[in-house]
């Protein structure tokens, strides 16, 4: 037997439990619950009704990618830098929560923020009044981007690191000052990590939905939120099917644009 | 001499800046699993106060049958899955390394599309065609869609480990009266066994985390997560806590042999 019929099982386990799968959701997208023909099922949700909640994930996302640029782009240059080149244990640690559960790590979130919960509890040893933190937006927003920032740390710190430093030496020789080196050598150079770090961010920002139940308890409803029910409690298999339709294609944009960027992959960890 | 001490102070200063920097992000990244496994040790069913040291809630955990079936459920599921995709993986990565360019570069991409594709996604794509099919939800379902996203980790442990192998050696072996089938058991497999070992950690530990592929292929059979997430729903529970600590230590310690195999971060 030819050794490239090796690849054959794997080649059918990942058409039949991938792609085909993928297949399923544009038939359902495009059918009625009788099979017919139809395009309704992309009106109904994208009705004024629900515009509010595309509005509100995408806002949401938009702000945990900002937030976790800002946060995690620090981190990075820190972690590349030579004060840490032997510090490759922190590294790790702070990488490793990507790999970890991220629903565990939302409910000890939960834990914090919850109205009896340990940051309210110290708040009342203090004597200050508790605060309801959980079930607003802040409280989703913040386990956003406790859950995601790794997501934009490794990249940036996987670009920053195979950095070629004698460009920076070389840039500080002919004269010019820190800030000028920061902001025309090394951040241009940076580009390809940081367009894969807000792809890795914003794209499960915008369609998780466990985060936003746990955090938001049911008042903040999100396009996963649709998702979840219209698959799980509605049963609107086609509207659902549609909705992931649109949410595929937008992913399948951004990452055209990410290729764009980044041509050779070199911010790509997970790409 | 004074230059020297005076350029090295604004220095140091810096470092401590970097350092404290990446120590504050650090106790915001840790600070919440740690409070959830000290209130796993807490006496009090309430986060309010600390009324002593107890192992009740893990002792309760292993009285609930609904928790120990998921157990049962996660660890068949994550074992099976483990198996199949390292042997599938490892024979598509042997068989993709003789492939010609294209063909290779195409398995190669449908590999990243389980990666690429949001998870709630390819969730509920699976679910659609194991109802479409009327296969029922079940940990088998279930198997099936964890064998999937669990294979792509083996394949891309092992490939690097192919292409660093000297390919004399398997042309030798034959040359030397060697059986196909007995030089890819006596040389290609020794040489990429340590890709094979470390895919198949990998494999296994994103089957143990993961919760929302399973939550959409399955309904008879509930895993871990899914247990926490249900509970979430319902408010914080102490069991819980004992549960969720109970499953970051384990997925953390093969997160870290994984870690000494090869470096996370390229992974």
């Amino acid at each position: 037997m030819k050794r490239r019929w090796f690849a054959t099982p794997y080649a059918l386990w990942m058409l039949i439990f991938t792609i085909v799968p993928l297949l399923f959701v544009v038939y359902f997208a495009f059918t009625t619950r009788d099979g017919a023909f139809t395009v309704e099922n992309f009106g109904k949700f994208f009705r004024p009704g629900n515009l509010p909640v595309v509005f509100d994930s995408f806002r949401l996302a938009f702000f945990c990618t900002a937030i976790c640029l800002l946060l995690g782009y620090p981190a990075a240059y820190f972690l590349a830098s030579r004060d840490f080149s032997r510090g490759r244990a922190i590294v790790v640690l702070i990488l490793l929560p990507m790999w970890m559960n991220f629903l565990l790590r939302t409910y000890a979130m939960m834990t914090l923020l919850e109205r009896n919960g340990v940051i309210n509890t110290l708040l009342e040893a203090l004597g200050l009044p508790p605060q309801s933190l959980i079930g607003t937006e802040g409280a989703v927003l913040l386990g956003m981007v406790y859950n995601y920032l790794p997501f934009m740390i490794l990249p940036i710190y996987t670009v920053l690191k195979k950095m070629d430093h004698r460009v920076i030496e070389a840039a500080e020789d002919l004269g010019a000052p820190p800030m000028k080196v920061f902001s025309r050598v090394v951040i241009p150079l940076s580009v390809p990590g940081v367009v894969s770090g807000i792809t890795m961010v914003f794209m499960p920002a915008v369609t998780t939905f466990a985060i936003s139940r746990m955090l938001g308890s049911g008042m903040i409803y999100l396009i996963g939120d649709t998702i979840e029910d219209y698959f799980i409690n509605f049963s609107n298999r086609n509207v659902g099917s549609a909705l992931s339709l649109v949410l595929m294609v937008l992913i399948v944009i951004s990452i055209g644009l990410l290729r764009k960027a980044d041509p050779k992959g070199e911010g790509g960890a997970l790409w | 001499m004074v230059t020297s001490v005076a350029r090295r102070a604004p220095r140091r200063r810096a470092h401590r800046l970097k350092l404290t920097y990446i120590i504050v992000l650090l106790v915001f990244l840790y600070l919440p699993i740690l409070v959830m496994i000290g209130l796993s040790f807490n006496a009090s069913e309430s986060r309010a106060q600390w009324t002593g040291f107890t192992l009740d809630w893990y002792g309760r955990l292993f009285n609930d049958s609904r928790i120990m079936s998921a157990l049962q459920v996660t660890i068949s599921v994550a074992v099976m899955a483990t198996v199949i995709s390292t042997v599938i993986g490892t024979l598509a990565a042997i068989g993709m390394h003789s492939m010609k360019q294209g063909w290779s570069n195409l398995l190669t991409n449908v590999a990243y599309l389980p990666m690429t594709t949001p998870d709630i996604v390819t969730g509920v794509s699976l679910m659609l065609m194991f109802v479409f099919v009327q296969w029922p939800l079940s940990k088998w379902t279930m198997l099936c869609a964890h064998v999937a996203f669990d294979t792509p980790y083996v394949l891309f442990s092992v490939l690097p480990r192919l292409r660093q192998m000297n390919p004399n050696l398997y042309e030798a072996a034959l040359d030397l009266g060697c059986k196909p089938t007995r030089a890819l058991f006596k040389v290609i497999l020794p040489e990429i066994m340590p890709g094979v070992i470390t895919g198949s950690l990998l494999a296994f530990t994103m089957s143990l985390d993961d919760f929302v592929i399973s939550y959409f292929t399955s309904n008879t059979d509930q895993n871990l997560s899914m247990i926490v997430y249900s509970a979430a729903k319902l408010g914080v529970e102490p069991t819980m806590y004992a549960l969720s600590t109970l499953m970051f230590l384990v997925i953390l310690a093969l997160l870290l042999i994984i870690n000494r195999r090869s470096k996370l971060e390229e992974i």
